[in-house]
């Protein structure tokens, strides 16, 4: 149930978030989310796309700093308190949450949090357990 | 290998009077017949008749590269031009160029040190060389070239520069040896990951590289990343060229050719000598050059000489690699700093590749310096928290090795201008030499 998300180093320069995309999209690569770290130099941005293996490889030719990261995608209901019954289970359980950020699918009513944890395998049977549902690469790419 | 064997291990008092008479003929030579030797010597009160020992070089003045450049071109050659076969010249940052020449027995006894070089790395005829130097005024390719032609080993003088050629060129050749800067070794190492070419395939078994000062742990890098003996060797075009002095396969110091130089290492505030084992400018003089001797000079490049015995078998001294350049040394806030001992924190903080750049700038009166640092893979993270780790972990390491502070930034792979011939390691903006 772990899915991948890829980062990339960039630094705090007009135009560099806009190179990164042109390169995803030139092959056409889509974004299904991101977010992005930043401090006062240099910035973290992670993606959520619908090839990874395809997206790190055009960013590096590109000559960009990536890593490849395993996190976990829970969806939750889009209601008030959705987010904070899957938090509850997590802190519940002593699960330090790394970070997170969150989208909104196109058809369903549910919102997709994106999870990183350094215990992932932990967090990913305690979810299981407390039926939330996780989603697989196949299903987040086309959330 | 020991290519001239009876020079190269002669016992101390033999070469020490071949060296007393070699320096009273040069220190004649140049009396007689360059006025720039003369003028010092005379306002230094001293004449050839005074070197009655080795001892007795101290009291000659020395000779700087600004002498060399206020004689520009030809002003120290001791030969008429007729005798001149050669002229090679080292680019000038700032000012004029400094110009050399050689006569025909010049470059036979630079061919011969040159190829001592080759064979302390273990070369012989059966080599392949890649003389990976760049060709021209420069000494490094000509010089390499020569010498590998004295050794007998087959020469490939591709000269530097079109990385991917060289490449395949070393492999379809089968190249054993390889002779360039050690960045650029370290360039065609990264290019040939890139590439995906697996070095360690290749028959290359030894590099020898100078022209510039790398550390420990860059040779370190070069030998795993190409599966090589990587040698350091030393010289310069006022005093030669390639040649001065070369490691053998021991890499415990580096053999100084001194049956053709004498070398001194002194106190580059007070000009005094010191003795050996500190640290200080080395200082040459030539013993056989005909067109140009050159006496005393200072290189301001700093390192310490062993006279212990080597498990090579030479008896020629050895001198440290070069630490440092007293010109390319950085006054950050009164703390004399060098570009290698921050190369030297960078390795040691964890497989960082040494690329960076030391940018020094004064705000108001305070000198800054900021550590540009070029992001791997394998430091990368996504979390901004192993990041900034990261950089504390490297301003923490520069407080407590040079005692000063100094600003991180992490910046993108290939930020920092890469040469294919000297790594450009310093950015001062303080314009400190503008009056």
């Amino acid at each position: 149930m772990k899915v991948k998300q890829i980062s990339v180093f960039v630094e705090n320069k007009s135009g560099r978030l806009c190179e990164v995309t042109k390169a995803l999209s030139k092959q056409s690569i889509n974004i299904r989310a991101l977010c992005i770290a930043d401090t006062s130099d240099f910035g973290i941005l992670r993606l959520i796309v619908n090839d990874p293996a395809k997206a790190v490889r055009v960013l590096k030719e590109e000559g960009f700093t990536v890593a490849t990261t395993d996190i976990v995608a829970a969806e939750v209901p889009d209601i008030p308190g959705g987010l904070a019954g899957v938090l509850e289970i997590l802190g519940g359980r002593g699960i330090n949450i790394e970070y997170m950020y969150a989208f909104v699918g196109k058809e369903k009513d549910n919102a997709v949090v994106v999870l990183k944890m350094e215990e992932i395998e932990e967090a990913i049977a305690v979810l299981q357990e407390a039926k939330v549902k996780l989603l697989r690469e196949s299903e987040l790419y086309k959330f | 290998m020991i290519w001239n064997l009876e020079y190269e291990s002669m016992s101390r008092p033999r070469l020490e009077e071949l060296q007393l008479k070699r320096l009273k003929k040069t220190i004649n030579r140049v009396y007689e017949r360059v006025p720039f030797y003369r003028d010092k010597m005379t306002a230094a009160g001293v004449k050839p008749d005074d070197i009655r020992g080795l001892d007795d070089l101290k009291y000659l003045p020395f000779t700087t590269k600004q002498d060399l450049r206020d004689n520009y071109p030809f002003g120290l050659f001791a030969v008429p031009m007729d005798e001149v076969v050669r002229i090679h010249a080292s680019s000038g940052t700032t000012g004029k160029m400094t110009v050399v020449g050689y006569t025909r027995n010049d470059l036979k006894v630079w061919a011969q040190v040159m190829a001592r070089t080759f064979a302390a790395a273990g070369g012989t005829s059966y080599d392949r060389i890649q003389v990976a130097y760049g060709y021209g005024l420069f000494t490094g390719g000509l010089g390499a070239h020569y010498g590998a032609e004295m050794l007998g080993a087959t020469v490939v003088p591709i000269s530097g520069g079109n990385t991917k050629r060289q490449l395949q060129i070393m492999r379809d050749f089968k190249v054993t040896m390889l002779a360039c800067t050690p960045s650029y070794a370290l360039y065609m190492a990264e290019t040939a990951e890139e590439e995906g070419i697996d070095l360690h395939e290749f028959p290359l078994k030894a590099g020898v590289f100078g022209a510039e000062p790398w550390s420990e742990q860059m040779r370190a890098q070069i030998e795993a990343k190409m599966g090589i003996k990587a040698i350091d060797i030393y010289g310069l075009s006022e005093v030669i060229g390639p040649g001065v002095a070369s490691e053998c396969l021991e890499q415990n110091g580096l053999h100084i050719n001194e049956d053709h130089f004498i070398i001194e290492v002194i106190d580059p505030e007070t000009g005094e000598r010191l003795p050996d084992g500190e640290k200080g400018e080395l200082v040459f003089t030539s013993l056989t050059k005909e067109a140009f001797p050159i006496v005393r000079y200072r290189t301001r490049d700093i390192s310490l000489l062993y006279s212990e015995a080597c498990a090579c078998g030479r008896t020629l001294k050895r001198m440290n690699r070069i630490l440092g350049r007293t010109d390319d040394m950085l006054i950050i806030r009164g703390v004399n700093v060098f570009p290698t001992q921050i190369e030297n924190v960078l390795l040691e903080i964890g497989e960082v590749e040494p690329q960076y750049l030391l940018v020094v700038d004064r705000k108001g009166n305070l000198d800054e310096l900021e550590i540009w640092v070029e992001i791997s893979e394998k430091l990368f993270s996504d979390e901004v928290r192993k990041l900034e780790d990261l950089e504390h972990r490297i301003k923490n390491e520069i407080i407590s090795t040079l005692g000063i502070s100094a600003r991180i930034k992490l910046v993108e792979p290939k930020t920092i201008p890469r040469s294919e011939g000297k790594a450009k390691r310093v950015v001062d903006k303080r314009d400190l030499y503008s009056s």
